[in-house]
């Protein structure tokens, strides 16, 4: 992997100065994931560029020492071409004096502006052109990007997530150096080492002078930190404490993303709020959750004095979890524990659990079965388990086409399988009540649309 | 006094503190046997004769008592048991258990039980104890009969008690040591004229007057007859006399139907309803000799309610019978084999509504039954209805076992119309009610029986992973019979330029003890398996389907291979096709086929890999290497110092960059439809009643070579080479091979052995490479 670093300052030798690195040798250096050398393509009076050149030990990182081996799954990875977080590290080890913005020789040229250059050759940009732009721009790069194809035999696999990118400012080398070493990792988004927390005083003595006034300060935090909100939060915090005390474009931008969150918390509530109602009209003793989730529902209903026992199910062990500890199952009493339950199951397969329940609920669920297993479905929950009630909800496909910017083919969720029409959703739920005697009403949730219809439909089954 | 107990019983010791029930038990009864009251007294209260903990003792002897009955295992309760409460909970034990409760009293005098207990320095309590138990016992003796025990034996005085012998007797339900072969026959209702057929169709010989025939098997076969003999069907006293007189003669057994037990009752001049086709039978009856009905009265009155056959392998009941009754004697247990289990609601046409027990079943033994007349005898967990309503129109059916082959004869008419349709019109599911998973067979901790590794455990953390993975995201599971194993890589070169080499896989399996190998040219795409059906009715007798779906084209994981129904059809169509143009339904009698096969391109499966880590290693590497190599081109030629060995090292990864490059396009071509598609069959796994693991792996590529000359431009043959393991130029052999296809720029090949599969020498287990 290789970075340039060129200055057009005259005498332009006097780059080796302020690196450190005599133009006239190769400077080679062992790193634990391989070696460094620093060279000089060019070295002259008008122009002198410096290459650090890193030459990582890729099967060796396989091989694996410890826990670098979670980083490196595979043999196949980008590690040894890319600028990455082993770029930053090799920067502090071979240039750890400029960094500092110390220069034996040159102090005075250390501290002046002047006209610089970097030119990295592969870039992983995960945030796109956009990104790479809003973090090198205010700090007062002139940008060239230029995006590398996957494979040109195969144009119609795209465009690759690399750049070759030329960054160019009339600044501190110092500053060039750090702005590196803080905002490759950012835009790769995929660091080496494991993260803790003297990570938050590297990123704040790198960021000196420039990151709390970076526009996307907060971006450029979180994804240093990596995969730990907890750490990022920290060294925000110790960020803006510093030294200023109101950062309202901060809270200006939370409360926006607040706001298009609102949007979707209000439908999930209404709907909630809805199945709710129809439960407690219907006179539910005790509900199972089919697909709780997370056990936003299944919270709601535990809370509701009515219902005798309520349950919730899943497939996923992991929201399972994250139910229990939602509801604190651990710390209720056993009065409390005995009135709820949370198992793992699978809609598909007959299950005793659930057939003890006076009403059942699938709330945004059946979507996400595949068409061809809804047979299985209905025989193993209108057929089996026989609630006297049972709620379904799904979304509307008509509905979609109200929201902004989703393409016509597209369904709302990923591992949503179908969305049905109003239409389609009542000859589904129709035919499952007449074959299995149950009757069927139909309601909606949130605001209807004159002729689009409700963004979720909702089909109440009793026997 | 030789006291006769059922093998599987609760016997239940009475006496008095000091009557000597402990000696008796430990002169009877082994230890494990033997559940006492002070023994449980000291496990929960550290003191044997703490009267506190007399409530705990007692519950924690029912638990016990309990668990060991469920298990089939003789139990005998060492307590005074003097009071009829305490006795209570032990025959409802014995009920709930289905077990018949024993008593055996021991009657001894109040001065000698005084006298035993003073020697003992645990038994302080006065002689009013003893005296006030005396007391109850003597109420107790005449109620014994009264609360339940179905034998009572009460032994005077301590000479008797020690003479007594005790012999544990047979359940009349246990035939385990009989071992068959047998001719298990359906409900026949009277249809003498087609039992008569199938016995000649099951190879019995018949000869003999009408009304004494004598019938038998060359082969020595015996019959077993699933009762309802009689009723609805125009000749029910010849239908008896058949079976009467095989069972006389010992060529058959018989249970009895609720027919039987219904004729039985009206015979014996009980106000019986005559409906159901009792009239008819007992018109016929009328018509015999008293002397015949007497014979008919007996038969029926000594026809055991169930047989638990072959080791406990074999199950016979009239109406079947769920795993917790077999070998069990009760009332209740009697009522399932003759009636099966109702819900208790009456159905539109005013017939009990029944449970299919049976799809709950899942126990070890096989059960064969009748009662409920089936369009077609169907196996569901093991266990088989065989009453396929000859009396209605249908067929007589026997199951012949251990072969488990079904032979049957049609009815010559129909004798009797049906109360109901055979097949219901409910939803289609009624019909095959096994196709529903259920929870409690995957959640949990499993072990799973298998024929080539023993025992396999699936703990509970990993099934439920495996639960949520494949409900999210696998197909149909009816469609999935096979998930593939993968391969595994041979031992990496410990020297040499090579990283594998077929030298290592043919040393491996040297020494395994192979001795012939198949190499098979190995395709770089994805692997699949393919269940593809003739038609639309073979799909739906198959695998069940109602949806419309022939065929399921399937990856390693259970996952549908293409997103796309439309190719996937067009696929499916292509192969049928070959398949038929090869003659390989007919030739294997088959309306479905499972085949192994590779898919290629690899793009066409994988392109999600590709882009994000293969192509994308590219992409980063070229970029990368013609940034350094001119970089360091630049500084060799300024004269610096030290890159001079740089350079070709860098310019000798920039080649390999490229070859890496070459390597994976060799394996991507565009895809348009089924234009591009390649599919390479390896495997034929199995086809209707076969698996053909039985074939060594040449024939698999012998028979698939054949399906797929049939379409070349979508079926590929898979180059193979057999390798003898022990002739050298064998060997060399395969190794040019090898190199000639890796040369071209191939993936290389799968070495296994010839056979499917190999038993590890010494017989530590099996293994097996496909």
């Amino acid at each position: 992997m290789l970075l340039t670093i060129t200055t057009t300052h005259r005498p332009a030798t006097d780059l080796g100065f302020l690196l450190a690195k005599n133009p006239a040798r190769t400077h080679s250096r062992k790193l634990s994931f391989g070696a460094v050398h620093v060279f000089y393509p060019e070295a002259g009076e008008e122009r002198c560029t410096a290459a650090l050149l890193l030459d990582l030990d890729a099967l060796g990182l396989v091989r694996g020492r410890g826990r670098e081996q979670r980083t490196l799954a595979h043999y196949v990875n980008d590690r040894a071409y890319v600028a990455s977080s082993f770029m930053s590290v090799a920067i502090a080890r071979s240039f750890s004096t400029a960094l500092a913005g110390r220069s034996k020789e040159r102090q005075k040229l250390a501290e002046t502006a002047i006209p610089l250059s970097a030119e990295i050759a592969v870039l992983p940009c995960r945030g796109g052109e956009d990104l790479l732009r809003r973090l090198f721009e205010p700090l007062g790069y002139a940008v060239a990007a230029e995006q590398l194809p996957l494979d040109d035999a195969f144009p119609e696999w795209g465009p690759s997530v690399y750049f070759r990118v030329r960054l160019e400012a009339t600044c501190r080398v110092s500053e060039i150096l750090n702005h590196l070493y803080v905002l490759l990792p950012v835009l790769d988004r995929d660091k080496h080492y494991w993260i803790g927390r003297d990570e938050i005083d590297k990123l704040l003595a790198k960021g000196e002078g420039w990151l709390k006034d970076h526009p996307e300060r907060e971006q450029i935090v979180q994804r240093y930190m990596g995969r730990k909100p907890s750490l990022a939060r920290e060294a925000l915090m110790r960020l803006v404490a510093e030294d200023d005390p109101a950062p309202d474009e901060t809270d200006a931008a939370r409360a926006a993303e607040e706001e298009a969150l609102e949007e979707k918390i209000s439908l999930n509530d209404e709907r909630h709020r809805t199945v709710l109602e129809a439960l407690k009209q219907a006179g539910a003793s005790s509900v199972v959750d089919l697909g709780c989730a997370e056990g936003r529902l299944l919270k709601r209903l535990y809370e509701e004095r009515s219902f005798e026992r309520v349950a919730g199910m899943d497939a996923s062990i992991r929201s399972l979890e994250i139910a229990a500890r939602r509801l604190y199952l651990d710390r209720m009493t056993e009065r409390q524990r005995a009135r709820i339950d949370l198992f793992q199951g699978a809609l598909t397969y007959r299950d005793r659990r659930i057939a003890g329940f006076d009403a059942a609920c699938l709330i945004e669920v059946i979507e996400h079965l595949d068409p061809a297993r809804l047979p299985a479905l209905e025989q193993a929950l209108f057929g089996f388990a026989r609630p006297r009630i049972l709620i379904v909800t799904t979304p509307n496909r008509e509905y979609n086409a109200l929201f902004k910017g989703m393409p016509q083919d597209r369904l709302r969720h990923r591992d949503h399988r179908f969305e049905w029409t109003r239409e389609e959703f009542r000859q589904w739920a129709g035919g499952a009540a007449e074959r299995n005697g149950y009757a069927v009403r139909y309601a909606t949730i949130g605001e209807v649309d004159e002729s689009l219809g409700p963004p979720t439909q909702m089909a109440v089954f009793t026997q | 006094m030789t006291i006769n107990i059922p093998e599987l019983c609760l016997v239940t010791l009475v006496g008095v503190s000091g009557s000597g029930k402990s000696t008796f038990a430990a002169n009877h009864f082994k230890p494990t046997e033997v559940l006492s009251s002070d023994w449980c007294r000291g496990v929960v209260s550290d003191d044997e004769n703490d009267q506190s903990a007399t409530g705990d003792a007692f519950e924690v002897l029912h638990y016990i008592a309990r668990k060991r009955l469920l298990a089939g295992r003789l139990t005998v309760v060492d307590a005074t048991n003097v009071q009829p409460e305490a006795r209570k909970p032990l025959v409802q034990l014995a009920r709930d258990c289905h077990v018949l409760p024993v008593a055996i009293v021991l009657n001894i005098t109040e001065d000698l039980c005084h006298e035993r207990n003073k020697s003992r320095a645990d038994r302080t309590f006065g002689r009013h104890v003893v005296r006030r138990q005396r007391q109850q016992l003597r109420r107790s003796l005449k109620a014994l009969k009264r609360e339940g025990f179905r034998q009572v034996y009460v032994l005077d005085g301590p000479e008797e008690a020690d003479a007594a012998t005790i012999e544990r007797q047979r359940l009349w339900n246990n035939l385990r040591h009989e071992t068959g072969p047998f001719d298990i026959v359906g409900d026949i209702h009277g249809c003498r004229d087609e039992l008569i057929d199938l016995l000649g169709e099951l190879g019995w010989e018949i000869s003999g007057p009408a009304d004494a025939p004598a019938i038998t098997h060359p082969e020595g076969r015996r019959a077993i007859f699933l009762g309802d003999l009689v009723d609805r069907g125009p000749d029910s006293p010849g239908v008896l006399r058949i079976v009467m007189s095989m069972a006389a003669a010992g060529t058959a057994l018989c249970i009895p139907g609720n027919h039987e037990n219904k004729l039985l009752r009206a015979l014996n001049g009980r106000n019986v309803q005559r409906s159901h086709g009792l009239a008819e039978t007992l018109e016929q009856m009328e018509r015999e000799p008293e002397e015949f009905r007497d014979q008919v009265r007996k038969f029926i009155d000594g026809l055991v309610s169930h047989y638990v056959l072959d080791h406990g392998e074999l199950v016979v009941a009239h109406a079947g019978l769920q795993e917790s009754y077999q070998g069990r004697a009760s009332g209740a247990v009697r009522n399932f084999a003759l009636y099966g289990e109702t819900t208790g609601e009456t159905d539109e046409y005013g017939l009990p509504v029944r449970y299919n027990w049976a799809a709950d079943y899942r126990g070890k033994a096989m059960v064969v039954y009748g009662h409920t007349p089936v369009p077609e005898a169907e196996w569901l967990n093991r266990t088989i209805c065989i009453d396929t309503g000859c009396v209605f129109g249908g067929r007589l059916t026997a199951l012949r076992y251990p072969e488990r082959d079904l032979v049957g004869v049609p009815a010559r008419q129909q004798y009797y119309a049906p109360a109901k349709p055979l097949r219901p019109a409910g939803p289609d599911w009624e019909d095959r009610p096994g196709d529903l998973l259920d929870i409690e067979d995957v959640s949990g901790k499993r072990i799973v029986h298998t024929g080539l590794h023993g025992n396999l455990t699936v703990r509970a953390e990993n099934g439920a992973a495996a639960l949520e993975v494949m409900s999210r995201f696998a197909a149909d599971p009816r469609w999935l019979i096979y998930l593939p194993p993968t391969m595994s890589p041979s031992a990496t070169m410990e020297e040499g330029r090579w990283l594998e080499h077929p030298q290592s896989a043919f040393a491996y399996f040297r020494s395994a003890g192979v001795r012939r190998v198949i190499c098979e040219e190995k395709h770089m795409g994805s692997r699949a398996v393919i269940v593809l059906c003739r038609d639309g009715e073979s799909a739906r007798k198959r695998f069940g389907e109602t949806g419309g779906r022939t065929g399921l084209v399937h990856t390693r994981t259970g996952r549908p291979f293409f997103d796309n129904p439309a190719i996937e059809d067009a696929v499916l169509a292509r192969i049928r096709a070959a398949m038929t143009g090869a003659g390989l339904w007919d030739h294997f009698e088959t309306g479905w086929v499972c085949l192994d096969a590779e898919i290629m391109p690899w793009s066409a499966k994988a392109e999600e890999l590709l882009r994000r880590q293969y192509a994308a290693v590219g992409a980063a590497g070229r970029a990368s290497m013609a940034a350094v190599v001119p970089a360091l081109e630049a500084a060799v030629a300024r004269g610096q110092d030290g890159v001079t060995d740089l350079l070709p090292r860098f310019r000798e990864r920039q080649a390999m960059v490229d070859q890496y490059v070459d390597a994976y396009r060799r394996y991507c071509w565009p895809v348009d439809g089924l234009d591009g598609l390649k599919i390479a069959p390896f495997h034929l796994l199995a086809t209707e009643g076969t698996l053909h693991t039985g074939r060594d792996h040449q024939w698999h590529m012998q028979t698939l070579a054949a399906l797929a000359e049939q379409d070349p431009e979508l079926l590929m043959v898979t180059g193979h080479r057999i390798v003898d393991l022990e002739d050298a130029a064998s060997e060399t052999a395969a190794n040019d091979w090898w190199e000639t296809i890796t040369g071209a720029g191939g993936e290389g090949m799968v070495v296994k052995p010839l056979d499917w599969v190999v038993r590890r020498p010494g017989g530590a287990g099996a293994f097996r490479c496909a």
